[in-house]
């Protein structure tokens, strides 16, 4: 009883003991705080890798894929059919996207992965329609600055919309303007579609290229004149197709979502540190993509594509890289249509549930010809990725946990102090007959009561900023006038968080173990004290 | 009556040809050199000499706070210097009350709990919350007997040095012990309040037949025992009944 009487009495009345307290709180908050919002981060980041790559992949081993998609659906399905919920094919090859910057007229060419889609299909596996920027109302600052352009129950494909389709008639005819202005066509030449520059043996110097609107070299390829650069690739592009005069305001057969940040960039303002985004490519502009086609050896191809859509997933994996788009027209492209069956490089598949993934992994493993494919789960396919945050979450764990573990060595000093100056008091007990393990328990009990009161504190305090993070982050931009967190840099609405209740409790029984801990060796201390020398103890 | 209490065979405790010394450094200090010391059941003895006879040390040999490298110390007739810590614990608890010099009240508790202290020891924690107003009742009363009971929620840094005396009485009381071992007990208070402690001491030996060993510099102060051992160098010096002869 007296044990606890004092132990309580020490923890009201000593106020060196409230430094251990705010030590072990202060610990034990920010684990928590930091181990929510990993968590948050994490599962976000999960979610969309997850998303946009299916729960099980199929991958032809070769770019060239594998004949007869329906072939091969059929035997995914016979394989696993009671798991699977929905499976969609691809084409998946790389590439490069040549587009141009419409200030400076420049061409910029960058590496992207062309992925061909159908995107029904796709989205049966995966959310793509919230991915789309023209089913999802833009906001700035939480305010809606444009609406949806599509309604949520339209079905997805690859139509321009009512806003991409004016702003690509307008396009063409400011880059008509433009070329008229700069003498390249004479306004009797007008209108779309005519043979806008020199005759074909005089070919264009590459300037030239730069400085007309990117249909400009189609247009040159149709009528037969290889005029510039890419003049010979487009003509192959274009050589089965008869040579008819095109509306260039009408898009091209092959359409694609461009991932938003292969043509875009952010930028940020010195003085107000606001950050806005440059876009070079908007939905209904041209652009070029280059791969190889599925030949041995690889042949090059360029394909005139017309931007349908902006994707934006979140991730920049996807963002910065993919480029979407119909999957007949890729194939097409690259020589896969034959007449035993579509050639597809890889088979994405969503199950029912996703715990299922193993097994269904292994069925398909059995039923593909060894070599033929490769079957991953996306954690797999991701593997790296997922890893490196794991890592990451573990080393900053360990690193949280040293400041608990240095609260404790606080703790340490501070009882040892504590137990020097209630000697005398400790030999009073002795003297009334309390045994020395009492006198041990007084100050175990005094660290575990500092532990307790600590952890509890810290997971308070924790759990309420955790709760109200947004709203400290809010409070924390207005003081600095800077965004904290920047939803244009994280690609997140808000701060994501996700509490673990038992990674709370562990981290709270773990600051205790280490207050009780700490406390042992004074508390041993005081209990060998020999009750006379205690007792004349000045 | 004195005479009766004197011619009882057993003495209650006795302390016999103890030895003890502390280590200074690597010189070994000698404080106590066969001293020894009986006292009756209901006697009042008090130990006198100068500072550093070993008149403490004698004191803290007999109620156990410390083991003598020589010598024995006997209980109603049992050795008890020998017994294993948990039983020594036992028997400070039970049978010795201690009352010191400074007081030695526990800073951090009211007067009331520094009387139930020993009674808190005594007991678990169920045991006590079991009885803790019986103890609380008990410890009013004593408190009562020893004229504090308006200072009963008061910390010892808020009394005087006499009610903290007084406080440190209870404190000895409250655990119903057969022997109180007082340390000086007037040594750190004024002639008339050093009085008042004494009646208290001498009411509770003559009312209560408690028995008492004290331990004094103070030659007017030991006058009032029945008996007065003299230390000098930790040997017996004189050994006799001085108000009687």
């Amino acid at each position: 009883m007296y044990k606890i009487l004092l132990c309580l009495r020490y923890l009201r009345t000593r106020y060196i003991a409230l430094a251990s307290i705010i030590s072990v709180m202060l610990g034990v908050a920010t684990m928590i705080v930091v181990n929510s919002v990993m968590a948050g981060f994490s599962n976000e980041m999960r979610d969309r890798l997850h998303g946009f790559l299916a729960d099980i992949v199929v991958e032809a081993r070769s770019m060239d894929g594998i004949v007869d998609a329906r072939r091969q659906m059929a035997l995914v399905e016979d394989a696993a059919g009671e798991y699977i919920y929905a499976m969609t094919p691809v084409v998946e090859v790389p590439g490069m996207i040549t587009y141009k910057d419409p200030i400076t007229r420049e061409t910029l060419t960058q590496p992207v992965t062309l992925v061909g889609i159908d995107p029904v299909g796709k989205s049966n596996v995966g959310p793509l329609r919230s991915c789309l920027d023209s089913y999802n109302p833009v906001l700035e600052g939480g305010v809606v600055v444009r609406e949806a352009l599509r309604g949520a129950d339209e079905v997805l494909g690859w139509e321009l919309t009512q806003t991409a389709a004016e702003y690509r008639k307008w396009r063409v005819e400011e880059d008509r303007q433009l070329l008229r202005e700069e003498g390249l066509i004479s306004p009797l030449e007008d209108p779309a579609g005519t043979p806008t520059t020199a005759p074909s043996e005089q070919p264009i110097p590459v300037p030239d290229f730069d400085d007309g609107p990117i249909e400009a070299p189609t247009e040159l390829v149709e009528s037969g004149a290889p005029g510039v650069d890419e003049a010979p690739d487009l003509n192959d592009v274009f050589n089965d197709r008869p040579a008819a005069q095109r509306d260039p305001s009408e898009p091209f057969a092959a359409r694609v979502y461009l991932g938003e940040q292969i043509t875009s960039y952010q930028t940020r303002d010195p003085k107000t540190g606001a950050i806005s985004k440059v876009s070079f490519v908007h939905p209904g502009d041209d652009i070029i993509l280059t791969t190889v086609q599925a030949a041995t050896p690889p042949q090059p191809i360029s394909i005139n594509a017309t931007v349908v859509d902006i994707f934006r997933s979140g991730m920049s994996e996807y963002d910065g890289n993919l480029v979407l788009m119909n999957i007949e027209q890729l194939q097409e492209q690259r020589g896969m249509i034959a007449e035993d069956g579509d050639a597809i490089t890889s088979i994405q598949i969503k199950l029912h549930d996703y715990a299922d993934a193993e097994i269904v992994e292994q069925k398909l493993k059995a039923a593909f010809p060894p070599g033929l494919v490769s079957v991953k789960t996306w954690e797999e396919k991701q593997g790296l990725l997922l890893s490196a945050v794991e890592v990451e979450t573990a080393i900053l764990n360990v690193l949280l946990f040293m400041i608990i573990a240095v609260a404790g060595f606080g703790i340490l000093a501070i009882f040892f102090m504590i137990v020097v100056e209630k000697t005398r008091d400790i030999g009073i007990l002795k003297s009334l007959g309390a045994s020395s393990g009492g006198v041990m328990s007084i100050f175990l009990s005094y660290g575990l009561g500092l532990g307790i009161v600590g952890s509890a504190a810290g997971v308070g305090i924790g759990l309420l900023f955790v709760r109200y993070i947004n709203e400290i982050e809010d409070v924390l931009s207005m003081l600095t006038g800077r965004k904290v967190f920047d939803q244009e840099v994280y690609l997140f609405k808000e701060i994501p968080t996700q509490t673990n209740i038992s990674m709370v409790f562990w981290v709270a029984l773990g600051a205790i173990a280490i207050a009780v801990l700490a406390s042992v060796m004074p508390a041993r201390r005081a209990s060998r004290l020999h009750p006379v020398r205690a007792l004349r103890y000045e | 009556m004195r005479n009766e209490i004197l011619t009882m065979n057993t003495p209650l405790i006795s302390a016999q040809a103890i030895e003890k010394s502390y280590a200074k450094g690597q010189m070994k200090v000698p404080v106590l050199r066969g001293a020894g010391l009986t006292a009756q059941r209901g006697e009042l003895v008090s130990v006198i000499g100068q500072s550093g006879s070993g008149k403490s040390t004698l004191l803290h040999v007999m109620g156990l706070l410390d083991s003598p490298d020589n010598g024995e110390v006997m209980l109603d007739g049992r050795r008890i210097d020998n017994l294993s810590p948990a039983a020594r614990d036992q028997l400070r608890n039970h049978v010795f009350g201690f009352i010191f010099q400074f007081y030695h009240l526990l800073p951090e508790l009211t007067l009331l709990e520094n009387v139930m202290a020993p009674l808190m020891i005594r007991h678990s924690f169920l045991g006590f919350w079991r009885q803790r107003k019986q103890v609380r009742t008990q410890a009013q009363e004593i408190l009562q007997q020893v004229g504090l009971d308006h200072r009963m929620k008061h910390r010892p840094s808020e009394l005087s040095g006499g009610e903290m005396q007084r406080g440190a009485i209870a404190r000895a009381l409250i655990a119903k012990p057969e022997i109180l071992l007082a340390d000086e007990p007037t040594g750190n208070l004024d002639a008339s309040t050093g009085r008042e402690i004494m009646d208290t001491l001498i009411r509770l030996n003559e009312d209560s037949k408690l028995t008492i060993v004290m331990v004094t510099h103070d030659e007017a102060v030991a006058q009032q025992a029945h008996r007065i051992v003299r230390l000098a160098e930790g040997r017996i010096a004189t050994l006799g009944h001085e108000e009687a002869a």
